[in-house]
């Protein structure tokens, strides 16, 4: 390890330096300023003359005369069980003021991409309480599902619920003891206020023993929110396939993660893709979202849940656009759904989760399961349609088929929806709600459900009822 | 990948500089393309550009780590796919590594860097029946003999274009039938060329034809919107784009699965692992509807994820398409899905800004254009050089950022492809899939597949669809008045427009990609669904004429069943709509 003092050039987070000795492409180096703090960074750069590095920790401070030292590695996650229970900063450095971490093995925070031929296929069905999410956009082990929300929008406690609720039933009926997952918070230029939220959930929940936080917090350096989201990855995959957790990792903010990759590239000059965003951002973010999912003949899970708030509400904007295109489906919060006071404020029609066809059904959740959650997707958008129509008309002008809809696209936000964030609904009670609305359609709308269910379990009197109404 | 046996490993040059998937060299001897090994792992990278003594390289694996003053090797060779039996149930990177033996050789479910592996198996023999005799005279191209590949394809094993000119014979002097490696010489012929099994050909090159012909067959895909309005031929090119959540992966999965092709070369280009894993846990599990055998048998996958190589995503559809010309070669009707080839360009722009090219629209390569017409031109139907015809059809999913279909890669796909099935988010929202709409949708192959479907399926076939269109347009007209003023100020005659349409779209042309049944509609069956919605049409006019009121005529008991003929078994549809359309007529006379 040789020592350099030939800084040429420092612009933003990015510091040049002459080498005389070949470096690898991401390799860590640590800088040491005049007053002798050591900052760290990674080779984004290197020829046979001079490397660019890029700092995590920001660049103030360091001069022409500060030295540099290669450590000859590429960046490396110290990893053991006992992590469970900790509070790392996002450097992964310990900040709960608790014992040093007396690491197992080192992991390369870059993962390597799993081999699609040795994954496992998705299919065990997850349930989070929340009807919107289990009956309409069903999560399960090893997907990768986003919270796609906006400013000012309630998404940290939607998180923090699904946190606090995730099992899985079939395992609890199976093996007695309902499995909880492991949860690895990656927090990436969140304020102190939402940190301590997460926190004083966690703390009181008690679910902090089963957990690792990263913090890296809004005033922390900008360019440490590219690696926080690899060590927490990093930590889910050494717990999921070296001691089989089944891990949810939850990230929030991905928005602020990719502001830290635009201002890398506008430092370096690079030519920028849409809104100014890098044109690798898709390859960038496909190398985090991917590294979620099952491994055959392995006990363990990585479950992701990567929250980001788009600006003013644009879903074309294209931090949700790439990562919509990545990730398997996303589930929605809405600002006009939150200021009617619907709680959780989920948009359950924009939303969609893309494995949710092999998590549901017989054996995994009930048989009829896929036909309510597109019946009542269908008669929701039916009746949201008429609510234009009615601003215009009234409601005397519609037809009664009209109005049926748009009293069932009322009472699906008021009562399948808006469950509060404190209640945990099983499966069947989701879907028992979802035939209770189902039953105000008359019988021969309900088109997508098979026969059998339909018999089973629409209530055919309750739509009398509505009709005499 | 391939494994060239015969090149000579030429002068090594230098590492200078290493900036993610991008090298450059110093002093390396190389031509353009030429495939290289990069560094002390050897990691595995094309020429991309020469530039004084500097070559600049791509890099096909990861390159954390490499550093200047690595070593560079070249091998001489573009790159290039071994064609062979092995190919069929197969799953590849994108450069032609099996991924199984990957996992075997790497030991780990995680891909690894630095190792290779033949893309076929050079163990393995197979059993050669020859179909020439010594003393016949072959030309290139021709067969000399099969081996069975799988329980549905026949393996062609046909004299390599390299080993005669064109226009060139040759007779056969030996051929022996027997069980062979695929290197192994099965024919020999009097030029003193053997014929292997096995065949080298560089991906970014497609392979000879005499002629490229006009299809007019089409490709049916079991999918009613799309054979009902807006066919492919076989032969034929079409786009899907659509903005995420809109079913293009679903779309292409079903044609995968359904079109009547011989064989099927998927790409999951830059896409989700977990589908790619879905497609591996399916596909053998899932009888072809043609022949019954498992659809892994018919299929070659190629998958590179979007979290593994950016360089490896960009040779991905060249290595896919010089499967399927292989293929094509025997006389076979390939079909290929490229999912998606938005990835692609990306991968392209992600290159050449590496290469701090001067960037076309917004951020692409300014031969964006040229690459992708150079990609779909390799589709077509051809009369091969050895007499047969064979087709490759080209469906490329294009994922416009935002849903805009004025992006670059949309619209440069547009103007080369001849079908357009336009997905559709509002379609998506409320659950209605395949979400393709039906008013942007286009197919230029309807006329010249016109006569086939009426020769095949039915005479009136053009009539029942055109119907099918009007009354879809004239619906798209009404629902504007009807979102002003509601459907009740309409006049009767409109009322029943809009119920018509309504069966139409949710009977004929929404269609469960989740059944068993209704996942897979013969084009019959197409046909009589659309059938039994226009003799409702026809009866209820007259009905209406009568004077009867126009929510007597939707209330029929008989109706809503229009609605079950998808999930009606294939061999009971014909009996359902017969009865369904007696039913109809009769219950709409009793009113008048």
């Amino acid at each position: 390890m040789k020592e350099y003092q030939t800084i040429t050039e420092i612009s933003g987070p990015l510091v040049f330096v002459e080498a005389d000795e070949p470096i690898g492409y991401d390799e860590i180096v640590e800088i040491e300023t005049g007053d002798g703090t050591i900052r760290r960074g990674q080779v984004l750069d290197t020829t046979s003359d001079h490397v660019a590095i890029q700092v995590f920790e920001g660049t103030t401070g360091i001069d022409r005369d500060s030295s540099v030292t290669f450590l000859g590695e590429t960046m490396k996650m110290p990893v053991t069980e006992d992590l469970l229970g900790r509070v790392l900063d996002g450097s992964g450095n310990p900040i709960d003021g608790g014992p040093d971490i007396v690491p197992d093995e080192r992991r390369d925070i870059v993962g390597e991409a799993i081999n699609p031929y040795s994954r496992e296929y998705p299919e065990e069905f997850i349930q989070t309480g929340v009807s919107a999410i289990d009956g309409m956009n069903t999560l399960v082990r090893g997907q990768k599902l986003p919270i796609f929300s906006a400013s000012g929008l309630p998404h940290n406690d939607l998180a923090l619920q699904i946190a606090r609720q995730a099992t899985v039933p079939e395992e609890e009926t199976a093996g007695g003891e309902a499995s909880e997952f492991a949860v690895i918070f990656g927090a990436m230029g969140i304020t102190a206020e939402e940190a301590n939220e997460f926190m004083d959930d966690f703390e009181r929940t008690g679910a902090l023993e089963r957990s690792v936080v990263f913090m890296n917090l809004a005033d922390d350096p900008a360019v440490e929110r590219t690696i926080t989201p690899r060590l927490a990855l990093t930590t889910a995959e050494y717990l999921a396939f070296e001691h089989g957790y089944h891990t949810l990792v939850i990230l929030t903010d991905m928005t602020n993660y990719c502001e830290a990759l635009r201002e890398i590239g506008a430092a370096r000059e690079e030519v920028p893709g849409r809104r100014g965003y890098p044109g690798y951002m898709y390859t960038d973010l496909a190398s985090i979202y991917e590294r979620a999912g099952r491994i055959k003949g392995q006990e363990g899970s990585i479950t992701q849940m990567p929250i980001l708030t788009m600006p003013s509400e644009d879903i074309t904007h294209p931090i949700p656009d790439l990562t919509g295109y990545i990730t398997e489906g996303q589930i929605l919060i809405d600002s006009g759904l939150n200021s009617q006071g619907v709680v959780p404020p989920v948009n359950v029609s924009p939303s969609l989760s893309r494995l949710m066809d092999d998590g549901i059904g017989e054996g995994l959740t009930r048989g009829d399961h896929g036909g309510v959650s597109d019946q009542l997707f269908y008669a929701y958008a039916e009746g949201k349609d008429k609510r234009d129509l009615v601003n215009i008309v009234g409601r005397e002008a519609l037809s009664e088929r009209d109005n049926r809809f748009l009293d069932f696209a009322d009472r699906f936000e008021e009562e399948f929806v808006d469950q509060g964030s404190n209640t945990n609904r099983s499966i069947e009670e989701t879907l028992s709600i979802g035939w209770d609305l189902l039953s105000m359609l008359p019988r021969e709308e309900l088109n997508r459900v098979d026969e059998e269910y339909i018999d089973e379990y629409y209530q055919g009197e309750a739509a009398e009822e509505v009709a005499a109404d | 990948m391939s494994q060239a046996t015969d090149t000579t490993v030429r002068e090594d040059g230098v590492i200078e500089s290493v900036s993610g998937p991008v090298v450059q060299a110093r002093d390396l001897d190389a031509k353009m393309n030429d495939v290289v090994y990069v560094g002390e792992e050897g990691l595995m990278g094309e020429v991309i550009e020469i530039e004084g003594n500097i070559t600049t390289i791509q890099v096909y694996e990861e390159t954390s780590g490499v550093a200047p003053g690595e070593p560079v090797e070249g091998t001489g060779a573009p790159l290039s796919v071994d064609l062979g039996p092995g190919m069929l149930d197969s799953i590849y990177d994108g450069v032609q590594r099996p991924l199984d033996v990957l996992e075997e050789k790497m030991g780990s479910a995680f891909l690894d860097r630095g190792v290779d592996a033949p893309g076929i198996d050079l163990e393995r023999t197979w059993e050669f029946t020859p179909e020439v005799g010594a003393g016949d005279e072959v030309g290139r191209g021709d067969v000399v003999g099969s081996v069975p590949e799988t329980a549905s394809i026949d393996h062609k094993v046909m004299v390599p274009p390299g080993a005669l000119e064109e226009g060139e014979t040759a007779e056969v002097v030996e051929v022996e039938s027997g069980n062979f490696a695929v290197d192994e010489t099965v024919a020999e012929l009097d030029n003193g060329a053997e014929v292997t099994m096995r065949q080298e050909w560089p991906v970014r090159e497609a392979r000879p034809t005499v002629d490229k012909q006009t299809p007019t067959e089409p490709l049916t895909s079991g999918q009613r919107i799309l054979d009902g309005l807006f066919p492919l031929a076989k032969g034929g090119t079409a786009a899907i784009p659509g903005p995420f959540g809109s079913g293009k992966t679903v779309t292409q999965q079903s044609l995968a699965k359904f079109a009547d092709a011989d064989i099927v070369v998927y790409i999951g280009c830059g896409e989700r692992g977990n589908e790619m894993t879905e497609v591996i846990d399916d596909f053998p599990e899932l009888p072809d509807p043609q022949t019954g055998n498992p659809l892994m048998d018919r299929t070659c996958l190629i998958a590179n994820t979007s979290n593994m190589p950016v360089a490896a995503r960009e040779s991905c559809v060249y290595t896919g398409i010089t499967i399927a010309e292989f293929y094509r070669d025997m006389g076979y009707d390939v079909a290929l899905m490229a999912d998606s080839t938005s990835r692609w360009a990306e991968a392209m722009r992600e290159i050449s800004s590496r290469l701090e090219e001067m960037p076309g629209e917004e951020g692409y390569p300014a031969y964006l254009a040229a690459r992708l017409s150079e990609f779909y031109e390799r589709a077509g139907y051809f009369e091969n050089v050895n007499g047969s015809e064979g087709s490759i059809s080209v469906i490329g999913a294009v994922s416009p950022p935002g849903g805009d279909f004025s992006e670059p890669v949309t619209q440069n796909t547009l103007r080369i492809v001849k079908t357009f099935w336009a997905l559709d988010s509002d379609l998506a929202d409320r659950r209605h899939f395949p979400a393709i709409n039906w008013n942007d949708s286009y197919s230029l192959y309807r006329d010249q597949l016109d006569p086939w479907f009426t020769d095949n399926v039915a005479d009136d076939w053009t009539d029942q669809r055109q119907w099918a269109i009007d009354t879809l347009d004239e619906d798209d007209e009404l629902q504007e008045i009807v979102q002003l003023v509601g459907k009740d100020s309409l006049p009767e005659d409109q009322q029943l427009t809009l119920e018509v349409a309504r069966y139409i779209k949710e009977a004929w042309l929404q269609q469960n990609a989740l059944h068993e049944v209704d996942r897979y509609c013969p084009p019959e069956k197409t046909y009589r669904i659309l059938g039994a919605i226009k003799t409702f049409d026809d009866e209820a006019s007259d009905a209406l004429d009568a004077g009867v009121p126009v929510d007597e005529i939707t209330d029929i008991e008989a109706l809503p069943r229009l609605n079950r003929i998808g999930t009606t078994p294939d061999d009971e549809a014909d009996e359902f709509v017969d009865e369904l359309e007696e039913d109809i007529t009769e219950q709409l006379r009793t009113l008048y």
